[in-house]
């Protein structure tokens, strides 16, 4: 009997086949939103999350001044490269400490030039950001102790520079000195904030501070804690010794910040799944206007099947075979839309992730649920056709024309 | 005590409607129908002949009065009860075929046995067997609109004796037919009232039809004006 309705079901669909199609349209649109969202939002997060490792893991950043407001630091002194020292001295758990100071700065090379952002480092700036070099070398300890005018750019600024030509060995002109070029940074790609992190000049931080900034501040503090420590109590650690280094009572506030890159990949991760999930929601909308379309088709298949039912009913069909018939189309019905919608949206958002560059995640949790979901459409919304339909008088329904 | 008769009304009445749009169907209708008879029930339209056949065919209940159908009370039952009553006891034939569109006349008089959960194998040989029987078996996989009127109502026909029932209700089963196709299907009617038994209850309007009956029995105004008995008819 279920069989039999199941095949009585297609067979009606088949039957109006062009309603059909445009009947399960709405579910189709609504399952397939509803998995493309999903489905890039969660390639999305993964990116995210990949980026973050990329930029090493149990990484600390540790900046001058608090953060008072959006984009608004408290004014505070700079690190010197002696509070680096004493931290790599005295918190044991950290593995690597690497002090960098930064601005913005044109670079000439021939008649190209390109503003970019040029970095003071020492060679521990490699090995905590995880980077590697493309081709030349990293700084030696002389060019690091003496700031030798030297440097190693990033790849979109060779790119820009140099287009095809092989940097190493060129002179490229930075306000009033030139830098001879020593090594090229192997590419990243964009961070996870969307800005591009081959965009950079390494120079010898004491470079830098000579030559560019005029001062011997080190604004950034990049740590690495070693893998078997505990991230917070290195935190802690470095909180207690940067607060004794600069005399701060105990009713001041830290003038400095620490921060854990695992938070910062939380946070973003967070924001990246409500997004998600409001896409989702708009996406459950559509589905529901589905379920509507479908249950305005079935009432009309039930006024136009009147007799039908008459004839049904007259032969001795019981209220619910009645009942079961017409829901069981309206599940099939929805059900096919949830499917074509499952097979679009696994088509679509393979596309859509290699267009934005995100991974294809392919995720069976939230297909199970578009498709349980595209179902119990046709239950919620052929139930009251169906019901319509088996109350009829079949009396009544016999003399329809 | 013997077997209570097929078919028993007695003081049925149907009112349709209060009030002052009170309107008065049947007025209290006393018939006995006995296992194997061949009924027609004739008188002008609106004297109350259709409204009797739906409640003979459980499809409506009486406002007053009793309906047995082989001793049970058919007034009592719930509308499913009816239903199965329907289902394993009669058979019904219409004026307008009552065929369902682009369905093969098979499936057509498979219908019933679907109902019946009758599985699909002796399904199809149960209803090729009554469509040979009604003379369409080179028809079964034909949809009704294939078929010529005559044709759909020997499938309705094949339809409604595809079960056995007990009672088999047709509703003018001629009046969209030509004589020719007309003595064609009263021949039918008649051999399986003959030959298998089935009590038949049929409405016309022809009294060339209602002679192929053992007995007629006349409405007129929701009464039973008469009932005539045909002896041994042609």
């Amino acid at each position: 009997m279920v069989w039999n309705t199941f095949i009585l079901a297609l067979r009606e669909i088949r039957r109006n086949l062009m309603r059909s199609v445009l009947t399960i349209l709405g579910i189709v649109i609504g399952v397939a939103a509803v998995i493309v969202m999903v489905t890039i939002g969660g390639g999305a997060t993964v990116q995210v999350t990949e980026q973050i490792a990329s930029l090493g893991s149990n990484l600390l950043m540790i900046t001058p001044g608090q953060r008072v407001g959006m984009g608004q630091r408290s004014a505070a002194p700079a690190f010197d490269v002696a509070d680096v020292e004493a931290m790599v001295r005295e918190v044991g758990d950290i593995a690597v400490a690497a002090p960098s100071a930064s601005s913005s700065i044109t670079a000439v090379y021939g008649n190209a030039n390109w503003t970019s952002r040029v970095t003071g480092v020492d060679n521990r700036f490699f090995d905590v950001g995880n980077w590697t070099i493309a081709t030349g070398r990293r700084f030696t300890e002389s060019e690091l102790r003496a700031g030798k005018a030297v440097c190693v750019l990033g790849a979109t600024v060779v790119k820009e520079l140099f287009g095809t030509q092989d940097p190493v060995g060129g002179k490229v002109r930075l306000k009033k000195f030139s830098c001879q070029v020593q090594g090229v940074l192997k590419a990243k790609g964009q961070s996870t904030m969307g800005t591009d992190q081959d965009d950079v000049i390494l120079m010898p931080l004491r470079t830098y501070q000579r030559r560019v900034a005029g001062n011997r501040d080190v604004a950034l503090i990049q740590v690495s804690v070693r893998t078997d420590a505990s991230t917070l109590q290195a935190e802690q650690a470095i909180t207690r010794l940067l607060r004794k280094r600069r005399h701060l009572s105990s009713n001041e506030e830290d003038n400095f910040s620490v921060r854990d890159l695992k938070e910062i990949a939380q946070m973003l991760t967070g924001t990246t799944r409500v997004l998600t999930g409001l896409l989702g929601a708009v996406a459950a909308v559509s589905l529901l206007v589905g379920g509507i379309g479908i249950m305005n088709i079935m009432l009309v298949s039930v006024t136009e099947r009147t007799r039908e039912i008459g004839i049904r009913l007259a032969i001795g069909a019981r209220e619910r075979e009645v009942l079961m018939q017409f829901l069981v189309e309206a599940v099939v019905l929805s059900s096919l839309g949830g499917i074509i919608g499952i097979v679009l949206a696994i088509a679509g958002s393979f596309g859509i992730a290699n267009l934005l560059e995100v991974p294809f995640v392919f995720n069976p949790t939230i297909v199970a649920i578009a498709f349980l979901f595209s179902a119990a459409v046709g239950i919620l919304f052929g139930y009251f056709p169906a019901r319509k339909a088996a109350r009829l008088d079949p009396i009544e329904a016999l003399r329809h024309e | 005590m013997e077997h209570p008769p097929l078919i028993e009304l007695a003081g049925v009445t149907k009112v349709y409607g209060s009030g002052a749009a009170e309107m008065r169907a049947l007025g209290g209708i006393d018939l006995h129908i006995e296992r194997g008879d061949f009924v027609a029930v004739m008188g002008p339209s609106g004297s109350g002949k259709s409204t009797c056949m739906n409640i003979l065919g459980c499809l409506d209940t009486p406002s007053s009065g009793v309906y047995r159908f082989e001793g049970v009370d058919v007034g009592r039952l719930s509308r499913d009860q009816r239903a199965l009553l329907r289902r394993h006891y009669l058979g019904f034939v219409f004026q307008g075929f009552n065929l369902l569109n682009r369905t093969s006349a098979l499936e057509n008089v498979e219908l019933p046995l679907i109902y019946r959960g009758v599985p699909r194998s002796e399904r199809r040989t149960t209803a090729f067997k009554a469509l040979q029987a009604v003379g369409l078996e080179s028809w079964a996989e034909h949809t009704p609109a294939e078929l010529s009127g005559g044709q759909q109502q020997r499938v309705a026909i094949a339809r409604a004796i595809v079960t056995e029932p007990a009672l088999l209700l047709a509703d003018e089963p001629t009046g969209n037919l030509d004589s020719a196709r007309s003595r064609e299907i009263m021949g039918l009617l008649q051999s399986f009232n003959r030959d298998l038994g089935i009590t038949i209850v049929m409405v016309t309007h022809e009294e060339d039809m209602a002679a192929y009956a053992q007995r007629a029995v006349h409405f007129l105004d929701g009464m039973v004006e008469a009932v005539i008995d045909n002896g041994e008819a042609a």
